[in-house]
C-alpha cells in the first residue's frame, strides 16, 4: 500500500491532438472526481479544426480540472499536473505549468518527427530543458498497445486506446474509482464489444502501472478530500445542459406544453440545439433552420401560435436575428434568445470565449427596441436564468437575450439538484375573451399585451412589424401615437427592474473602498480573488450582475457606496461603459480578449492596484496640503 | 389543407372574409382582384377565420393580412416561409397562407421559399409576381425580363430573370400551380386546389402592376391573344389550346423538348398529342418553362403529388418520443451519475 499525500485542491489538465479522446479523458476524470466528492470547475479548450493534421500546435486540444476539498471556483490559475500525449500539447500548456509541476509525458510519441512538427530543435525530455520541473516520462503508446494485445484490433485503433491508459494512471494517482468510466466504456462501444474490451484493458493497465511500478520518488499518490458541501443530491452539470433543462423547466412553469426551438448550427451554440432534440418526451420540438434568420423567425411564429419559442447562436448568428428580433419586439411576442458569445468580431477565434456581445445585445438594433438581458454566471446557473428567461418573456411579452459564452457551454460543476417541485411557477394566461379585446390591449400593471393564439374563437387579428394605434391596434401613422408607443414599448422594459430582486453583494459589504462588478462567466475569478483580497484585510466587495437590462433598480445608489468601481470583462470594456452612462460613476474596466477566461491572479492584482492607487492618491492629496500649510 | 369548418348555418360569404380595415392599394392594382378571389375561395370552402392565418412579408403583396378578416402576421422581408413554418410547429391544426410578392419570395426569401418547399409544410403559398418592386417605387425584380427600364436600370436591366413556377419545382415542390389575377374563376378554382393538397403548394399569380409595370404580361393575358398565349392544363386531357384548340403540345421526336403541333392537319391526331399528368414532374418541369413568342404559358395546376408533410412527421417523432418516455423533469435532472451528500 502507497502512503497517499494528502492536497487540498488540484488543477490538472489533459492535452494532446484533437484526435486523442482528451475531451472525453476530461469527462471522465471529472464524473470520478465529482463522485468521489470533491468541488471542481473544468475548462475544455479545444480548437475550431475538427482534425487539424496530427502532431501541430494549432492540434492540440485540452481538458482542464481544478478540483479539492475547498471550493472550488474557477478551473484554476496554473496547473498542478500537465498530462502531454505529444510534444505540440507540451509545447502549447508548458506555459501554464506552475514551476515545481508534474510533466506526465508519453515518450513514445515524441518522436522525432513529432518534436519538429511541434518546433523542438531537439527532444525537451532529455535536453534539461525542463529542469524546473518534475518529469515523469512513459511510453504510454508502447504500455497501451502491450496493454490490448490480444483483444484484435490494428494498430491503429489499439493506439487509440491511449488516453484510457492515461485515464486510469490518473485515476489511480488520485485515489479515484474506475467504475463510472467502466460503464462509461461499455455503453459507448456496446456496438463493438472488442473496443470495449480494449479500452478497459488499456484503463485497467494505466491504473495498475500505478499501483505497482516504482514511478520514483518526485512523483507520488495523493488524496483530496471531499470538500464539504450542503446537504443533497448531487450531478455534475454543464452550461449547455443547465440552459436546455432550464428551458423544459420554464415552459413547465409557464405552463406551455410545447417548446420550439430553432436554431442553426454554430460553435459554440449548437450543443444547445444537440441537447434539445433529445428531450422531445418533454414536449421540446427542435427545428434545425436553414439559416440563423430562419431560425429566429420560426421561433416567432411559434411563439404566436403558443408555443415557448426559443432561438440561439452566437455572435454572428446574432448580427443576422437582428431584424427579425426587432419585430418581436414590435409585436411584443416572447421569445427567448440564447447567445453563446465568441471572440471576434466576424468569425474571430468560433471555440474561444469572450464577452464582447453585451452591446449588441443592449443596444444592436435599429430604432428605439429595448429588450431585456440577462447572462448566467456560472455552469449551473445557467439552469435558473433559462428559467428566468422565460418568466420575464411570457409575463413581458418580449424577447429575451442570455448571454452565455463558450466557456460556461462546455464547463462543468457539480450541482445541488433542486427540488422541482418547489420551483417557481408563473402560468400564462392566453387571451380568450373577446370583450374589450384588441391585440394591443395592455395589462395595467406589466404593460404587457394580451397574448390571443390564432384559433381562439372570435379573437382573430392581425400584427405585424407596423406601427399600431395605441387604442385599437390598427396601422396607424399618427406622429403622438408612434411617440405614445415607443414610450410604452420602453416603459414596459424599465418596468422589469421592479419585478426582478435589488442587486445583492455577493462577497462583502455594500459600502467600501472598492467595488468588483463583473457579469457573466467571470464570476469565479472574480469571487476568488476578491476573497482573497479580503482575507488580506483589503475592503472590496463582488457584485455580479444577472440582469444586464434592465439593472436592478437600486445598482446606482449601491454604486455610489463605493469609493471605486473595477469591472473585469472579458471584452474592451463593455459594462464598464454601460454603468459610467447609466450612473455617471468612475468605473474603470480590467479587460482581458486574449479567448481565455479571467485568471484569479489577474483580478487579484488589479484589486491591490486599484486600492493602491488609491492609498498614493491619497499620501499626494496630503502631501499637496502639506505643501500649502 | 386543415380547419375548414363544417358548412353549416353560420356559412359565410365572401364579403365576410374582408376586414374593417381600409385597402391601401393602387387603384386598379391586381392584388384587389387577387384578395376578391381569396375571399370567395374562402368562402366557397368554408374556411374558419378562427383557424386560419396569413402570414406576409413585406411588400405590396404583404399587405393582404390585414385585408382579410382571419388570424394575420404581417412580418418581415423574406421571412414569411420561416414565421409560417414555426407557426405549423407549434399548431399543426392551423390552416396557413402565406402572401407574397416576387422579390419578397425570390431575392430576399428566396432562400426560405426554397426550404420550405423541399420540407414540404403543409401550407400555402400564393406568390403575386409583377416582375417589378412595386413598394420601393419601380425597380426591377427578379422575375423581370431581361431588358426591363427601371429606376436602377436605366439601360435595361441585363439579368436573367428566375421562372418562380420552375424554382419552386427545382426546390422540390408537391404541388406548382399558375394563374392570373383577372380570372377569378380559374384562380379560386387553383386556390382551392392548393388548399386541397396536403403539404407545401404553391401559386403563381400573374399580377398587373398599373403603375410601374403596367401590361407587363399583356401579350398572355388580354383577350384578343388569350385562346393562343394560354395553355390551360387539366390532369387526363390533351395539352391543347388556341382558337377552336386546334393546336396541340407533343415531345419532338428525338429528343426531350415540346413541339406545337396543329391537331387535324399535317396527319397529327389528338392522340399524338401529350396529355396533362400532373403527377409527372418532368412535364411539369417542361410546361413551366414554356413562354411567348414560341410557346403558350401554362396555367392550372402544373404538378400535384403529395407526400408526407414536415410537421405530420415531427408530430409524429414527438408522440413517439413521448409514447416511449416520461416527461418528467425529475427524472431527467436525475439522470445520469449523482451523488449525495449528507
Amino acid at each position: 500500500m502507497i502512503a497517499r499525500q494528502t492536497r487540498d485542491a488540484v488543477a490538472i489538465r489533459f492535452a494532446g491532438d484533437s484526435g486523442d479522446g482528451m475531451q472525453l479523458t476530461g469527462s471522465q476524470f471529472t464524473v470520478e472526481t465529482a463522485l468521489a466528492g470533491n468541488d471542481l470547475a473544468t475548462f475544455p479548450d479545444f480548437p475550431a479544426e475538427i482534425r487539424a493534421p496530427a502532431g501541430t500546435t494549432f492540434g492540440v486540444s485540452s481538458f482542464q480540472i481544478h478540483f479539492g476539498s475547498t471550493d472550488i471556483l474557477t478551473a484554476g490559475d496554473e496547473l498542478d499536473v500537465l498530462v502531454a500525449m505529444n510534444p505540440a500539447a507540451l509545447k502549447v500548456n508548458l506555459q501554464d505549468l506552475r514551476v515545481g509541476g508534474t510533466i506526465i509525458a508519453d515518450a513514445g510519441a515524441f518522436t522525432e518527427r513529432n518534436l519538429t512538427k511541434a518546433g523542438f530543435p531537439a527532444n525537451p525530455l532529455d535536453d534539461g530543458t525542463l529542469g524546473r520541473y518534475q518529469v515523469l516520462q512513459l511510453d504510454i503508446s508502447k504500455l497501451t498497445l502491450d496493454a490490448v494485445a490480444g483483444h484484435g484490433l490494428g494498430t491503429k485503433e489499439a493506439h487509440r486506446c491511449r488516453n484510457l491508459w492515461a485515464l486510469g494512471l490518473m485515476l489511480w494517482m488520485y485515489g479515484r474509482d474506475r467504475r463510472a468510466t467502466a460503464e462509461w466504456v461499455e455503453r459507448r462501444f456496446a456496438g463493438r464489444p472488442e473496443l470495449a474490451r480494449a479500452n478497459l484493458a488499456a484503463l485497467n493497465a494505466g491504473h495498475a502501472y500505478g499501483e505497482t511500478a516504482e514511478l520514483g520518488s518526485p512523483v507520488a499518490a495523493y488524496t483530496v478530500a471531499p470538500a464539504e458541501a450542503q446537504p443533497g443530491r448531487y450531478r455534475t452539470v454543464t452550461g449547455t445542459e443547465a440552459i436546455a433543462w432550464g428551458l423544459v423547466a420554464g415552459a413547465r412553469a409557464a405552463g406551455l406544453d410545447r417548446v420550439v426551438f430553432a436554431g442553426y448550427p454554430i460553435t459554440p451554440a449548437s450543443a444547445i440545439l444537440h441537447t434539445l432534440a433529445g428531450l422531445k418526451a418533454h414536449g421540446v420540438v427542435t427545428f434545425q433552420a436553414e439559416d440563423e434568420i430562419a431560425a429566429i423567425c420560426a421561433a416567432i411564429g411559434a411563439a404566436y401560435a403558443g408555443a415557448l419559442g426559443v432561438t440561439s447562436s452566437s455572435g454572428p448568428g446574432m448580427a443576422l436575428k437582428t431584424e427579425a428580433l426587432g419585430l418581436a419586439i414590435a409585436t411584443e411576442l416572447p421569445l427567448v434568445v440564447i447567445d453563446s458569445q465568441r471572440a471576434g468580431p466576424s468569425t474571430g477565434m468560433p471555440t474561444k470565449p469572450e464577452q464582447s456581445d453585451l452591446f449588441q445585445a443592449v443596444h444592436g438594433r435599429n430604432a428605439d427596441a429595448p429588450l431585456p438581458v440577462l447572462a448566467p454566471a456560472t455552469p449551473s446557473d445557467c439552469f435558473a436564468v433559462a428559467i428566468e428567461a422565460v418568466r420575464l418573456a411570457t409575463r413581458y411579452m418580449t424577447p429575451v437575450i442570455v448571454l452565455s459564452d463558450g466557456y460556461l457551454a462546455h464547463a462543468a460543476e457539480p450541482w445541488r439538484l433542486p427540488d422541482v417541485e418547489a420551483l417557481p411557477r408563473f402560468p400564462v394566461r392566453f387571451r380568450t375573451d373577446a370583450a374589450g379585446f384588441h391585440p394591443f390591449v395592455r395589462d395595467p400593471v406589466t404593460l404587457a399585451r394580451a397574448w390571443a393564439l390564432p384559433g381562439t374563437p372570435g379573437l382573430a387579428h392581425r400584427i405585424g412589424g407596423l406601427e399600431k394605434d395605441y387604442d385599437s391596434g390598427h396601422i396607424s401613422y399618427d406622429p403622438d401615437n408612434h411617440q405614445r408607443m415607443t414610450r410604452a414599448r420602453a416603459a414596459k422594459i424599465a418596468g422589469i427592474a421592479n419585478d426582478i430582486p435589488p442587486q445583492a453583494v455577493q462577497l462583502g459589504e455594500t459600502r467600501g473602498a472598492l467595488a468588483v462588478v463583473g457579469w457573466g462567466s467571470t464570476y469565479g475569478a472574480i469571487q476568488e480573488a476578491v476573497r482573497q483580497a479580503r482575507a488580506d484585510g483589503l475592503a472590496v466587495s463582488h457584485i455580479h450582475l444577472r440582469h444586464l437590462a434592465p439593472f436592478p433598480r437600486n445598482l446606482g445608489e449601491l454604486l455610489a457606496g463605493f469609493e471605486r468601481i473595477l469591472v473585469p470583462e472579458m471584452n474592451n470594456g463593455q459594462l464598464v461603459a454601460l454603468l459610467r452612462g447609466a450612473y455617471l460613476v468612475p468605473a474603470v474596466g480590467l479587460n482581458k480578449v486574449a479567448g481565455k477566461p479571467f485568471r484569479v491572479s489577474e483580478v487579484a492584482a488589479a484589486i491591490r492596484a486599484r486600492l493602491d492607487r488609491k492609498r498614493e492618491a491619497g499620501s499626494g492629496k496630503r502631501k499637496a496640503k502639506g505643501g500649502v500649510r | 389543407m386543415t380547419a375548414t369548418a363544417q358548412p353549416g348555418p353560420q356559412r359565410l360569404a365572401p364579403k365576410d372574409y374582408g376586414s374593417d380595415q381600409e385597402v391601401r392599394w393602387c387603384p386598379g392594382c391586381g392584388d384587389y382582384a387577387i384578395l376578391k378571389a381569396m375571399q370567395r375561395t374562402l368562402a366557397e370552402i368554408g374556411a374558419d377565420p378562427d383557424r386560419t392565418v396569413f402570414v406576409s412579408g413585406i411588400g405590396c403583396a404583404a399587405r393582404f393580412p390585414y385585408y382579410v378578416s382571419t388570424y394575420g402576421f404581417h412580418s418581415i422581408h423574406g421571412r414569411a416561409p420561416a414565421i409560417a413554418t414555426g407557426v405549423k410547429l407549434a399548431n399543426p391544426e392551423l390552416d396557413v397562407w402565406v402572401v407574397t410578392g416576387d422579390g419578397d419570395a425570390l431575392s430576399i426569401g428566396g432562400n426560405h421559399t426554397l426550404h420550405v418547399l423541399r420540407r414540404n409544410v403543409d401550407l400555402q403559398i400564393v406568390l403575386f409576381n409583377n416582375e417589378i418592386y412595386g413598394l420601393t417605387k419601380g425597380q426591377y425584380s427578379p422575375t423581370s425580363r431581361r431588358g426591363t427600364r427601371s429606376p436602377s436600370t436605366p439601360q435595361g436591366s441585363i439579368e436573367a430573370p428566375v421562372s418562380p413556377c420552375g424554382f419552386a419545382l427545382g426546390a422540390g415542390a408537391r404541388f406548382v400551380a399558375r394563374s392570373i389575377d383577372t380570372h377569378q374563376a380559374h384562380l379560386v378554382d387553383t386556390l382551392k386546389r392548393a388548399q386541397a393538397h396536403r403539404g407545401a403548394s404553391f401559386v403563381e399569380v400573374l399580377q398587373n402592376c398599373v403603375v410601374y409595370n403596367d401590361g407587363a404580361f399583356a401579350e398572355v393575358t388580354e383577350k384578343e391573344v388569350a385562346p393562343d398565349r394560354q395553355l390551360h392544363v387539366r390532369h387526363g386531357e390533351p395539352l391543347r389550346f388556341g382558337a377552336d384548340r386546334r393546336r396541340g403540345l407533343r415531345l419532338r421526336p428525338g429528343t426531350v423538348a415540346l413541339e406545337v403541333v396543329p391537331v387535324g392537319e399535317q396527319g397529327v391526331t389528338e392522340n399524338d398529342v401529350l396529355r396533362h399528368d400532373e403527377t409527372n414532374r418532368i412535364l411539369a418541369t417542361l410546361l413551366a418553362s414554356l413562354e411567348p413568342p414560341g410557346f403558350p404559358m401554362a396555367f392550372g395546376v402544373l404538378y400535384c403529388d403529395p407526400a408526407a408533410t414536415y410537421e405530420a412527421d415531427v408530430h409524429a417523432q414527438l408522440a413517439a418520443a413521448r409514447a416511449a418516455g416520461r416527461a418528467d423533469l425529475g427524472a431527467l435532472l436525475h439522470s445520469g451519475h449523482t451523488w449525495v451528500v449528507g
